[in-house]
């Protein structure tokens, strides 16, 4: 899996490619939490666009960066999805705890709109 | 190449060490296999997501993370159904009946979300496991390719609307 990361304002962009599953979801889990280690970043944006494959290995990943972000105050959000993607999301009951977008810009606008008002 | 109506029977075995980069060969090698009986798209997923999941619980709690495990995956095509078996000679479940249950883990501490046996079950139409501590894991499952959604009537959890 390729992985894209970067910082938008507090918020941690992780754009992925590929399927994640659990040998690619070791890989990332450490190179967020590296990043999450830097007190600027705040919420996490999971981008999905790219991702035509996840078992229950990268819904583990996502499960633990979201327990971890909500201790800090922080969100986590996902955009994107596709459907073999969303449907392993809604049989674990995620979308209930993680807002989901369309697009990475709506999931932005929904984390900014928030903190102006 | 099949003509008109021929039915398809095939099979396939494989053995592959237990390291997590054949988690994906695994899932490949299946699907690939499977699509000469025609499946959908979303069928495939499914079936892709089943294997990763039986093979990646081989991987962590059979061998727990030791790649000099062997797993031995096989599976026939019958017609337009898809038998995959998984099999491993780790430690073993203690109670199946419990790691089955959702959101159940015997590894918290790696993030694993529980969520394996749970998949397995809803993304094929049948589903079983046999283990004995100390000698290891067989899943077997099926899928028949008839367009329709697996065949478990019921969500057990967490299904929003």
């Amino acid at each position: 899996m390729q992985v894209r990361i970067r910082a938008k304002g507090e918020t941690l962009v992780v754009q992925m490619r590929g399927e994640l599953d659990h040998h690619a979801a070791t890989g990332l889990r450490m190179e967020i939490d590296a990043k999450l280690a830097e007190n600027k970043i705040k919420n996490v944006l999971f981008n999905f666009r790219d991702v035509d494959f996840m078992d229950s290995s990268g819904f583990g990943m996502i499960l633990g960066r979201y327990k971890a972000v909500r201790e800090k105050g922080g969100k986590v959000l996902a955009c994107s999805l596709r459907p073999p993607v969303r449907r392993v999301f809604e049989l674990g009951g995620l979308t209930s705890r993680i807002p989901v977008f369309g697009t990475e810009q709506e999931a932005l606008d929904d984390l900014w709109g928030g903190e102006d008002g | 190449m099949t003509s008109g109506g021929e039915r398809m029977d095939n099979y396939l075995k494989l053995e592959i060490p237990a390291k997590s980069r054949n988690e994906a060969f695994a899932r490949v090698v299946v699907a690939a296999f499977a699509a000469q009986a025609d499946p959908t798209i979303d069928e495939i997923s499914d079936v892709k997501t089943a294997v990763s999941e039986a093979v990646t619980n081989a991987i962590i709690h059979g061998y727990e993370n030791n790649p000099s495990g062997t797993i031995l995956l096989s599976a026939t095509l019958a017609g337009r159904r898809l038998e995959i078996t998984v099999v491993d000679y780790g430690v073993g479940i203690e109670d199946v009946e419990m790691a089955r249950q959702p959101l159940y883990t015997s590894k918290p501490e790696l993030e694993r979300s529980g969520m394996g046996f749970t998949i397995m079950e809803n993304f094929m139409d049948e589903f079983s496991v046999v283990s004995l501590p100390g000698q290891g894991t067989t899943v077997t499952m099926a899928r028949v390719f008839d367009g329709s959604l697996p065949g478990k009537p019921e969500q057990p959890y967490g299904r929003e609307a």
